[in-house]
Order: structure tokens, then sequence, then C-alpha cells
């Protein structure tokens, strides 16, 4: 039989039931369409966490007081609590090789008021180095400046969230006064909006200059965590070495499992990210591979039943000389042809889901060519394995009994 | 040219065997009309299939165009049917929605012949089947019974074989019509030398052909020349 004769009777057959055909071929659809939309939405998410952990600054380390205790734990490992770092090691870290700019802070959550309104929220007291190390970019007004931290200014910059709460949305804040733990500062700027950034929130800060933040609100000498910006990706990790060798040599520490401190990689949060983002698109993916296999049982039974109605076409076909491979071929491409259409509209569908779920605002999706060939091999190969039994079954017909069959 | 030598087939049914055909001989020639005769479960379904190369004997030889169809595998068997037999069907057996053309090519895709000369020959049969032209895109169940029975017997005929049989073509239709289809069988018979077996129970049908061997508990009863033949 000549390949361009199976694919005609191949047609034929399909739209003989365009019904049936249909509705096997849409059991295909939402199960490639959903594989797709899955991934597309796990590597989307996967992407957006990424790309708002470099947000929050590139080719950042983090250096916080308290014993190292892994990743992820780290984060809030001894936060505001240790106090083992001071101004003087940000100062010997920026003299290091490889080390772009050094941000030192002190934080903590204070109640802020102005005019009667009032706000509790996160307060970090830095250098002007800090908006360049956390890609912090100002809306109106200026960040601090160096002349701020050296004389210790009683002035603010906000948040666009701490305006929004303490002046109505849309007021212009800049030359007013707010009340942070019993002093007035001076608001001199106001960041861009960011959007929450997963950890913390940066459009609800307010940042005052490190030395005033160091007498007025905490009263003390130490910071709470020194960040550094590596030369490039690149240098990371030599740069987090010699920080710690510093770090162990300047706080007179031999053994390093006793540090008083911890580092933390960017790399590494966003490695412990991505790697929680993969458990969830593989979750996603295979609940949408049940779909799939599901909508392979779906051809399977319909390509049996096709089988069982047409057994004495069967015996006719082989009575007028058609062989067993004759038979198993026709029935095999009937089930590959519906698993190919219905993975066609499938990738379609799964594409316009995905670009739907972006359009629309829900999340960031991203459609991997990975995961449309992967879904279209699958559904080739569920074609296949789902319509070989039928097929086999059609090809071992007795063509006398096929012929007799009521 | 056929012939069947002792052919005998045995089934076995719960432990006793059954003689389906017990050591049946007799030879056909070439342009010959035979009809097969015998009530039910006499064995001249399975002398059919064996004649159609559907089944093989138990024992005995079975030589179509001098070759031995007896021992053959059952791809082998296709290709025989494929190229030297012909069969029309008491059910017709057409392709429900496909046209009267596509139901008479359909031998054809087996034979990888191409779809010009497909058609060719499709027309061709469905001319030598007296079937009208008109019908020919009709699918097959806008036909009536004598207009679908013509159409399978020009499917029979599209592959050009040695052999052409006939498993109770008229039984689905009425005497009428029933006639009309014979009349076909014998003008194939009698302008293209067309080599037809006609296997029925009916004594009427029986007497359109030349010769009828008539068949009982799968033995020959009888093979004799019709000196009665009905012309239509």
């Amino acid at each position: 039989m000549k390949i361009a004769d199976v694919l005609e009777e191949t047609y034929s057959a399909l739209s003989a039931n365009k019904v049936r055909s249909g509705l096997t071929i849409l059991g295909i659809v939402i199960g490639i369409s959903s594989v797709i939309a899955m991934l597309s939405i796990g590597f989307g998410a996967q992407s957006s966490i990424e790309s708002s952990i470099q947000s929050i600054g590139s080719n950042l380390i983090m250096v916080m007081p308290g014993a190292q205790r892994g990743p992820g734990v780290t984060v809030s490992a001894g936060r505001g609590s240790a106090k083992t770092l001071t101004m003087e090691d940000a100062d010997a870290i920026k003299e290091l090789d490889l080390v772009k700019a050094v941000a030192p802070e002190v934080s903590g959550r204070y109640q802020i008021a102005a005019k009667g309104q009032n706000t509790n929220t996160q307060v970090i007291g830095t250098v002007s180095a800090y908006s360049s190390v956390k890609n912090i970019e100002v809306e109106s007004g200026n960040f601090l400046s160096d002349q701020n931290i050296a004389s210790a200014s009683k002035v603010a910059v906000i948040g666009p969230t701490v305006r929004d709460d303490v002046f109505g949305t849309d007021a212009d804040a800049i030359g007013q006064t707010i009340r942070i733990d019993k002093t007035d500062f001076k608001v001199i700027g106001m960041t861009k909006a960011k959007g929450g950034s997963g950890f913390n929130n940066t459009d609800n800060m307010v940042y005052v200059p490190i030395t005033t933040a160091q007498r007025l609100l905490t009263g003390n000498k130490y910071v709470t965590t020194i960040n550094v910006e590596a030369q490039d990706a690149n240098s990371m990790t030599s740069v987090q070495e010699s920080i710690t060798s510093l770090l162990l040599t300047r706080h007179n520490i031999s053994d390093a499992t006793n540090a008083d401190f911890s580092t933390l990689n960017q790399a590494d949060i966003i490695a412990t990210a991505s790697s929680i983002t993969g458990i969830l698109t593989a979750l996603l993916g295979s609940v949408a591979g049940i779909s799939l296999i599901v909508g392979g049982i779906g051809i399977m039974n319909m390509m049996l039943t096709t089988v069982t109605e047409r057994t004495k076409e069967i015996g006719l076909r082989k009575a007028i000389g058609a062989k067993a491979k004759d038979i198993s071929i026709q029935f095999l491409i009937e089930a590959i042809a519906l698993t190919v259409i219905g993975g066609l509209v499938g990738i379609v569908l799964g594409w316009a889901i995905a670009f739907g779920i972006t359009y629309f605002g829900v999340m960031q999706t991203k459609v991997s060519w990975y995961s449309i060939l992967l879904s279209f091999g699958v559904s080739a190969i569920i074609g296949i394995v789902f319509g070989y039994y039928p097929a086999r079954r059609a090809a071992k017909l007795n063509p006398i009994q096929a012929l007799r069959f009521e | 040219m056929i012939e069947i030598k002792n052919i005998t087939k045995i089934y076995n049914t719960g432990g006793s065997d059954l003689y389906a055909l017990n050591n049946v001989s007799f030879k056909i020639e070439d342009g010959e009309f035979v009809a097969i005769m015998g009530p039910s479960g006499s064995g001249k379904s399975t002398l059919m299939h064996i004649l159609g190369a559907l089944d093989t004997p138990t024992s005995g030889k079975y030589f179509l165009d001098d070759k031995d169809v007896s021992t053959l595998t059952d791809d082998q068997l296709a290709d025989i049917r494929k190229s030297k037999i012909g069969f029309v069907f008491q059910a017709f057996n057409l392709l429900p929605r496909a046209t009267v053309l596509r139901n008479v090519m359909l031998p054809l895709i087996y034979e990888e012949v191409n779809r010009d000369e497909r058609e060719r020959r499709a027309k061709e049969a469905l001319k030598a089947a007296g079937l009208d032209q008109q019908h020919f895109l009709h699918l097959s169940n806008q036909l009536s019974g004598g207009q679908i029975q013509r159409v399978a017997i020009a499917r029979a005929l599209v592959n050009n074989p040695s052999l052409i049989l006939a498993d109770e073509p008229t039984g689905n239709l009425d005497t009428q019509t029933g006639e009309i289809v014979l009349d076909t069988f014998q003008k194939l018979n009698a302008k293209e030398g067309k080599t037809i077996i006609l296997i029925t129970h009916e004594k009427d049908v029986a007497e359109h052909a030349d010769r009828i061997i008539v068949i009982r508990d799968g033995k020959i009863l009888s093979d004799e020349k019709n000196n009665k033949k009905r012309i239509i």
C-alpha cells in the first residue's frame, strides 16, 4: 500500500465519524495544551523569581551577624539580635580586591508618623552606595548623599507605599517632615515603585543615613547587614571567600565553624529558589501529563471501538488482498493522525493560554521549545503506544470470521 | 484453471472431528460458469473459502493456474486473493460512506496501482458490470440493491482475476433484481470469458450456470452439465 493511499484511507475513515474523531482529538488537545500551559507557568514563575532576586542587586553578597546555618535558613539567622558586625568591618571589606561597592545597613521596624497619619514599617539606615548596590532608583528628589552620612543629617528617603500611607496617594512628599521614633526627619527623596520582590518589599521602606540611625534609633555602633557588590558574577565566590577570611581575622576567630557572621551569596539564593520552582514545574507538568495519558487512553478506546465496528470492513479488505501489515498500518496511522492533529492544536492552544495568562496579568509565563518538543513527541508516542494494540487486533482478525461478523 | 484433488477439511469441535469436506475433487476450466449447490451445512461455504484462498484444507491439493495454493502462508494467500480472485458477497460489503468509484478502486490500492490507472480500470469494470455512469460518484447507500450488487461485481472484476467467486449473490435481493444480477454474471462469462463460480442453495439460481456441482455432507453428490440453462 502506498503512503498516499494510507493517508487517504485515514482521512476518509476519520472524517466518516467527525464527532467521535473530534472528541478523541479534544482529549489530546487538552492534554498537550495543559502540559504546555502548566510548564510555561512553571518556567515563568522560575524566571520571574530569578529576575526579582536579581532586582535586589546584581552580584550581591550579604554579610550578616550570627552563625552560618546553611542556605535558606541564614536569611533570618540571628538577624538584628547578634551584634558582631561594625562599620569598621564594612570599611575593611571595601578595601578587598574585586569588590565594587559596599553598603552596610542597620534596620528595624519603627512607627512612622506625619500629619496625624501613621504606619509601621522597615527603616534602613545606610550609606549612599546602597542605591547602586541594591538597584534602588529615585523617583523624585535625591537618595542619601555622602554629606548626609558624614553629618548624620535627619533626612529620609521613603518608598512610594510609605508616601501613600502617611501623605496620601500622589501627594508630593519632598520637603515634608516625618517622625520616626520621636525624631523628625525631612523627606528628601522618594524611590521608584519596584513591586514586591519576594523577600522584602522595597516600596514600603524608609532610608535614613546609617550614622543617624545608629545614633538616634538603635543607639549602638553595630550594623545588621553588610551588602557587598562584586565586580562581576565570576568573582562572587572568591569575594565571598576573602570576606570570610578577612572577618575571621578581624574578629580573631581561628575556626571557621565558630564564625560569628555568615555570608549569603545571591547565586545561592537563586539556586535555592530555582530548585523550589523546579519542583513546582515538575508538579504542574506531571498533573498535566496525567491528562495527556487520559487522552491517550481515549484514543485507544476509540480505536478499539472502531476496530469492532469495522470488523466487516477489515474482513472485506483482507478478502480483496490486504495483508495483516496493511491493516495494522492503516489503524496505527489513524491513531497517530488523531494524536498529531491533537498535538498541533494543543500546542497552539497551550501557547494561547500561556499568552493569555501573561496578557491579562495573572502571572508571568514562558513557553519553551523544550516543552513543545516534549509534548509533541509524547503525543506521537502515545499515538503509537495506544494505537498499537487495536491495530494488532484488527490485523489478526480472521477474514472468514470478520466477514460473517454482524 | 482450477483443480482440487482430495480436499479434506476437518474442524475439531469439542473433541470430535467434523468433516466439513471429505475427499472432494474436481476441475474447472477457464471460462466455465459453475454453480456449487447444496443446503446449509453441506460444506459449500468451506469449499468457497478454500477456493477463495481464504482458508487452507486439512489435506489435499488445490492448484489455481497450476500454482499450489493449499500450503501457503497468510500473506501468500493474501497475494493470491489480490491478483487472482474476485469476491461477490451476499451482504455486498461495500464501504458505506465511500463513493461507488472508490469502492471499486479499493482492491487496486493494495496492488499499488497509480491513481489514474485505478480510475480507468474501475470505470471499465463498472461498465462491464452494467452500472450507469451517472451513479459512479454516488455513495453506495444511495443505490438500490441491484445497483449495489453490480458495484460489488465491478469490484470483483477490477483486478482482472482468474476466478470470480460469488457467494449467494442474490440472497439479499428480490427475485427480479436477482435475475438482473445473474444476467450480469452470464454476460461476463459469455462476452468477457470470465471464470465464475456461483455458490448457492437455490436450484433456480444454480440453473443459470453451465455446470452444477451438488454437494452434501462434505461430499460431491453430483457434478453435471446443466441442460436446462436459464437465460434471461
